[in-house]
């Protein structure tokens, strides 16, 4: 039953790897629109004027408020629709058609920024003010005050809650599979087809994404200690 | 907007979201339960009791729902053992594959913020009333569990939501619950932005019941 699973024309080990590979870009270029989008989302909320501060948190409180798989749908609907009316304001006529790549790392992507928002909000929040005023006092720019004190405090704070972004932005590429698009759930599921082995293809599947998990979440567990080297330790023993 | 045409799909969108509240309501009462057996299993001075519940916990935890809906729905199916036996009737039905793959989701993060309420509890007051000569029985009911699920309802909250949520991957199964049915009429229709914005109303509605209800719990609570 294993060799199946072997590489070649005759194995499902390359279509699965290659699957795997996908679910790695996907989650990895939507968990970077995830980072970049939430930090402006989380500006917007913490220092924007009334009106854009109500837009973020609207934008925060909807998208984490439904399923995602209803945003990968709404996209996927609703995306070149968009798309195309943007693209007729600007006088062109032709027809853009999004690929399932663009829809499943666009959607996991506004998932993602909407609970990055979240707990980057609340890290900015927990750097003590004095911090700031004691910088401003020093003459420090608004962007040096960014660069030296904020960012770096702020990323401390973080960290544990972007980790737990990230493994839910790992698990919600698989709903992109309903579009099509061949990441590791879908190879999977055409893998099942064509040899009548569910059980043998979603362990495999089961036993890679278990592997991703638990080696990303070792990788920010070490990302942690090192933002943390500073840090003095409050028990001793 | 066209208003004839949401109005005639209401219908659809309304029995889709009746699924999703058996869906949640089910499994998420099932893995409460089951959440209790976990929490205690892992706090088990028992080794062998201890391992398999964090086994389970993991397994979990470090996979994908959708990967354990599919493992469930078709993987189980694979075997003849199975087809066999007493459970086929059940596992034969995409409905009862997602509680059951819901209920066994939801009760290993439950488990965890369960166990994390119970150990939050200052050891003073087991001694106290053990003490006092409380069987371990009543210990857990009057001194344990009251305050483990007061200390546990907003991380529990949040775990609703996400179970909400959850249950819209059912679809992927066949299940025509709210995600489903709006996909359904989306695809036949020549508005379907119009079916997610309804259907993402709903789930909203039902977040905000979730939340609302929380902050009710929360006060009541409270301690002093």
């Amino acid at each position: 039953m294993l060799d199946l699973l072997r590489f070649g024309s005759d194995g499902w080990g390359d279509e699965i790897a290659r699957g795997a590979g996908m679910t790695l870009a996907v989650a990895i270029l939507a968990y970077l629109i995830g980072i970049l989008a939430g930090s402006g989302v989380a500006a917007a909320k913490l220092s924007g004027p009334a009106p854009v501060r109500w837009l973020a948190a609207a934008y925060t409180t909807i998208v984490r408020g439904v399923p995602a798989l209803l945003v990968i749908w709404l996209l996927f609907f609703g995306g070149s629709g968009l798309i195309n009316w943007v693209a007729g304001l600007f006088g062109y006529g032709g027809r853009v058609d999004l690929s399932a790549f663009a829809v499943g790392v666009a959607a996991v992507g506004i998932v993602s920024a909407a609970y990055a928002a979240e707990v980057i909000r609340g890290a900015v929040k927990a750097v003590p003010k004095g911090q700031l005023e004691a910088a401003r006092a020093l003459g420090m720019g608004r962007f040096l005050i960014l660069r030296r004190i904020l960012v770096p405090q702020a990323l401390r704070y973080a960290l544990p809650g972007l980790g737990n972004v990230w493994q839910m932005t790992l698990k919600d590429t698989t709903l992109v599979s309903v579009v099509s698009l061949a990441e590791l759930m879908r190879q999977a599921y055409l893998g099942m087809q064509s040899t009548r082995q569910p059980f043998l293809f979603y362990v495999t599947a089961a036993i890679l994404y278990m592997i991703m998990t638990t080696c990303s979440e070792a990788l920010f567990r070490a990302l942690s200690r090192r933002a943390e080297r500073g840090v003095r330790r409050t028990v001793t023993n | 907007m066209n208003i004839d045409m949401i109005l005639t799909s209401l219908p659809g969108l309304l029995s889709g979201a009746w699924v999703t509240v058996q869906l949640v309501v089910l499994s998420l009462s099932l893995g409460f339960v089951l959440a209790l057996f976990v929490a205690f299993g892992r706090l088990s001075s028992n080794r062998a009791v201890s391992g398999v519940t964090g086994v389970y916990v993991f397994l979990f935890r470090s996979t994908p729902l959708l990967v354990q809906i599919f493992l469930i729905y078709y993987g189980l199916g694979q075997f003849a053992a199975i087809r066999e036996s007493f459970l086929w009737p059940v596992l034969r039905e995409a409905y009862w594959c997602a509680i059951l793959a819901l209920t066994l989701n939801t009760a290993a993060y439950t488990g965890e913020i369960m166990r994390g309420g119970i150990q939050a509890i200052p050891f003073g007051q087991i001694e106290a009333a053990r003490a006092l000569g409380m069987s371990r029985l009543m210990l857990y009911r009057r001194i344990v569990l009251p305050q483990a699920l007061r200390t546990i309802l907003p991380a529990y909250g949040n775990e609703m939501i996400q179970m909400v949520q959850a249950t819209s991957l059912a679809s992927a199964i066949t299940l025509i619950e709210l995600t489903g049915a709006a996909r359904t009429i989306a695809s036949r229709s020549f508005q379907p932005v119009e079916m997610f914005v309804i259907a993402g109303a709903i789930y909203l509605t039902m977040t905000f019941a979730i939340t609302q209800g929380v902050r009710w719990a929360e006060k009541r609570t409270a301690a002093g």
